[in-house]
């Protein structure tokens, strides 16, 4: 393994997880405040029940969350020291106004968790609400930041150096606002439907119905109203990098060959070597419609780019259609559990339903990890857009793959350790019900 | 706007060594507590830092962020030299936010929270000594941009006795402000004495590893006692510094609760000023003298102003509401007793 390929594949994991925390993170506090204000409103017990059950996990996930956060604010540094000895100054700014809504939301939480019975109600309600919008406006800062690593602006490239620098415009770089938008959606579908899954599952067991249905319901509503939004937004996308970034696209769609009335490609495996993709389907004109509204456009294919920036085609390619696919998936579920509030409310207890909810609890996260495999792998062999090389910013440090191994095993406890952890929650749920344990966050004190 | 930048720079590293230090400081007191009171410690621990943990390690992420926005030469050549301690000290923030949490938030408190604690009193220990380690790398001079073979490169700048003696340094500096902070806490006499027994341990520990430093400083040939002394201002500060640690220690279990916390405060803040003042402006002090400040490897221009603007934006937001969430819980605290 050498020292390139273990430091991309460091940053990999690290963002890999990372991500599924921050979204969770990020939406989770929406949930519970929903949850909240249905307690408020309607005095339900149960709704407050809810809010505190979500709000004990939520815990877990966010310090979770924000060590592996804490680390990656290291790790840029210490696997792309060249990278961020020239891009730290442009790309900054989000990162410095992050660090404003991190505090929030760091002060935010501590007020609500620790804020049962302290605090006027609705004021306890409003800190909930400001974990969310702050946690929110961290991911679309964050996202702000990758998406100057696709689209550089804000800077003049001259002779190698970076001169009249201007962080603003390198914040709203032009990728910022479709992948903000996308990866807001993402969160919002990959959270919700996991959730819901994992309530799904608890209403099959038949114990406490109502209050996993309450829960269950919040979520997908969520969920579906994302999911639904999502292949809009990824078609917004897909028109944006088919000027912004052609390479990337035609690695995403394998399409080697430039050409007019260019066909969509379904599956396949990609061969770099001949240039073609063998075992797919191709429907003639689709590509050029989806990629410029036009059949009978022309798109670019890989050809027109020098071989050595050619992006990985078989994992970007694999990467695309797994998203695109997974994606067409949850559409059909939330369509499915619309229609069945809309006419067959019955549905909704029987067992073939919540089936096909608890099979779909993973399948956003996996949308999600496929869609940003497609954008940084598909951004190869670039760290830069067209302006520096990955291989040119790596750390010089030797034996990166030993970093590589221990913090894989890092992760992988810590991994276990939050299922383990949740699976205890979740187990514990009867038990706060049936009030034979006292749920309260600070029971100990 | 550079100057606007500095503070910030300074006050995040003094905050998170203060705060974050005590919340280190904690984990390490409890290691050095019989097990029949740990419980009792765990739980006075989580009362008085659960709801401001997370706020703490901020200010670290802050300072990050500033080093790598406005003076990543800084950043990059610490990150390239110094990453064998980084990726150790990152792994004992890990392991200690993650512990700390996770045993409070279990659902049930079984065998589970012994590995917990372990992970909790170990990464306690482990964190501040890589972190108090990469200070003594910054400013010993063996630091060397040139170097070529791995361990003149990587290994050295950090793993000599100079370095290794400010690690020691500051876990005494973190077990010293926590206890001197719990014994404000206690409540039973007997706890109380407990606690102040232990404070004045730190205390002694804190000035032997104080003189390990400057020991080793002298061993290693960094230029340290000589300047400090050379320089009135250092002086001042390191003798107020002192005085304010006899006071501390004749006032220690009084009654009163803020006086001895303030004393306390005061002498880590005034040791690291008095390094800050010895060292200003610069940052890292390399093996050849070509030094890294924050005057020669600030960016330039826009991106400074900017970071400056979100620094002083940002703490118009967080400022009153990290107040008012420790006012809070403070306000709370007092008649919620018993
Ligand atoms: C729940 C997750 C999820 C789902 C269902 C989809 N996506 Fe997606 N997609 C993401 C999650 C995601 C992502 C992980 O959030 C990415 C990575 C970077 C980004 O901005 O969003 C992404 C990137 C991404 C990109 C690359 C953008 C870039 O590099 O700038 C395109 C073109 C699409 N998506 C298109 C689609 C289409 C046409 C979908 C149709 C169903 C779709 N996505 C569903
Ligand atoms: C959380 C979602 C993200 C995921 C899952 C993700 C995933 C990845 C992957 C798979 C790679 C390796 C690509 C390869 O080498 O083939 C990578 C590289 C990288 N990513 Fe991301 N990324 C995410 C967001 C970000 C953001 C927000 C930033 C910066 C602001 C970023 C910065 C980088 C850097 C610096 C590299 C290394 C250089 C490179 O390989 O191009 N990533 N990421
Ligand atoms: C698409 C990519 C990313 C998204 C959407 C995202 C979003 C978030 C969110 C919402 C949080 C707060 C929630 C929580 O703590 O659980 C968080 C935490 C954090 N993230 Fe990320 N992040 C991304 C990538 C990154 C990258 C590339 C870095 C660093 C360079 C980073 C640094 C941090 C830090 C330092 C924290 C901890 C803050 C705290 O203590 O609350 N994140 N992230």
């Amino acid at each position: 393994m050498d020292d390139l390929f273990a430091a991309r594949s460091q940053m990999a994991l690290s963002l890999g997880f990372h991500i599924i925390f921050a979204c969770i993170g990020m939406v989770m506090p929406f949930f519970m405040a929903t949850s909240h204000y249905k307690y408020l409103k309607s005095g339900n017990p149960l709704y407050k029940d809810l809010t505190k059950a979500w709000s004990k996990g939520v815990a877990i996930f966010f310090v979770t969350g924000a060590v592996s956060g804490t680390m990656l604010s290291f790790e840029l540094g210490l696997l792309w020291p060249e990278f961020m000895l020239h891009a730290g100054p442009i790309f900054g700014m989000p990162f410095s106004l992050e660090g404003t809504a991190f505090f929030i939301e760091a002060i935010a939480l501590g007020f609500f968790l620790y804020g049962w019975g302290r605090f006027k109600p609705w004021f306890h309600w409003f800190t909930g609400v400001v974990v969310g919008i702050s946690g929110l406006a961290s991911g679309i800062l964050v996202v702000a930041a990758n998406g100057w690593m696709n689209s550089p602006s804000g800077f003049d490239f001259v002779d190698g150096k970076y001169l009249n620098i201007d962080p603003v415009q390198a914040l709203f770089n032009d990728a910022w606002f479709t992948q903000s938008l996308h990866m807001t959606l993402a969160a919002f579908t990959a959270t919700g439907f996991a959730v819901a899954g994992i309530h799904a599952y608890m209403m099959m067991k038949g114990k406490h119905v109502d209050f996993h249905r309450k829960a269950f319901t919040i979520a997908i509503v969520f969920g579906a109203v994302a999911a639904v939004l999502q292949p809009i937004s990824g078609d917004i996308s897909a028109k944006d990098i088919a000027v912004r970034q052609p390479a990337k696209l035609a690695a995403m769609e394998a399409h080697f060959e430039t050409e007019k009335g260019a066909p969509l490609i379904l599956g396949g495996i990609p061969d770099e070597e001949t240039k073609e993709v063998n075992y797919a389907i191709k429907i003639p004109g689709a590509l050029s419609f989806l990629a410029h509204g036009d059949f009978e456009a022309e798109v670019k294919g890989l050809d027109q780019f020098p071989e050595e920036h050619h992006p990985p085609v078989l994992v970007t390619h694999f990467a695309f259609q797994i998203m695109v696919g997974l994606g067409m998936m949850l559409v059909g579920l939330s369509l499915l559990y619309f229609f069945s509030n809309w006419k067959k409310k019955q549905w909704q207890s029987e067992r073939w339903f919540l089936w096909l909810f608890v099979a779909a609890t993973p399948l956003g996260f996996l949308a999600l990890e496929a869609g940003w495999t497609v954008t940084e792998v598909g951004r190869q062999p670039w760290i830069i857009y067209e302006i520096m090389l990955t291989k040119d910013a790596v750390t010089p440090i030797p034996g990166i793959k030993y970093s590589f191994f221990i913090f894989t095993a890092i992760y992988i406890s810590l991994a276990a350790i939050v299922a383990f952890l949740l699976y205890r929650q979740i187990k514990a749920v009867p038990d706060i019900l049936e009030g034979e344990k006292e749920p309260l966050i600070d029971s100990k004190s | 706007m550079l100057y606007v930048v500095i503070i910030f720079l300074g006050l995040s590293v003094l905050l998170y060594v203060i705060l974050g230090g005590a919340d280190f400081g904690a984990g390490i007191v409890e290691m050095f507590t019989s097990s029949s009171k740990r419980d009792q410690l765990r739980s006075t621990t989580y009362k008085t830092i659960g709801p401001i943990w997370e706020a703490n390690h901020m200010w670290l992420i802050i300072t990050i962020v500033i080093l790598f926005v406005g003076f990543p030469p800084i950043y990059t050549l610490l990150s390239v030299h110094l990453h064998i301690p980084l990726a150790l000290m990152l792994i004992g923030i890990i392991g200690r936010g993650t512990a700390f949490v996770f045993r409070h938030y279990d659902a049930y408190q079984d065998e589970m929270q012994k590995v917990y604690n372990l992970i909790f009193v170990y990464s306690s220990f482990v964190t501040p000594f890589f972190l108090g380690l990469l200070f003594g790398a910054t400013v010993g001079g063996q630091i060397d941009p040139e170097a070529v073979g791995f361990y003149e490169a990587y290994i050295h700048p950090w793993f000599n006795f100079f370095s290794v003696s400010v690690g020691i340094f500051t876990i005494a500096i973190c077990g010293f402000l926590a206890s001197v902070f719990l014994v404000g806490e206690a409540k039973r006499p007997a706890d109380k004495q407990g606690m102040v027994r232990k404070a004045k341990g730190f205390i002694l520990f804190t000035v032997l590893s104080g003189g390990l430093v400057f020991g080793a400083s002298v061993v290693d040939e960094v230029p340290l006692v000589g300047l400090l002394l050379r320089e009135s201002i250092t002086i001042g500060i390191l003798v107020l510094a002192s005085i304010a640690m006899g006071l501390l220690w004749i006032n220690l279990g009084k009654s009163n609760k803020a006086f001895p916390r303030l004393l306390g405060g005061f002498v880590v803040v005034s040791i690291l000023s008095a390094f800050g003042y010895h060292y200003f402006p610069d940052i890292v002090i390399t093996k050849s003298g070509d030094n890294l400040s924050v005057f020669n490897s600030a960016a330039t221009g826009k991106p400074i102003t900017t970071l400056a603007w979100a620094l002083l934006i940002g703490s118009v937001f967080i400022l009153p509401s990290l107040y008012y969430l420790l006012y809070s819980f403070q306000k709370d605290k007092s008649f919620s007793k018993e």
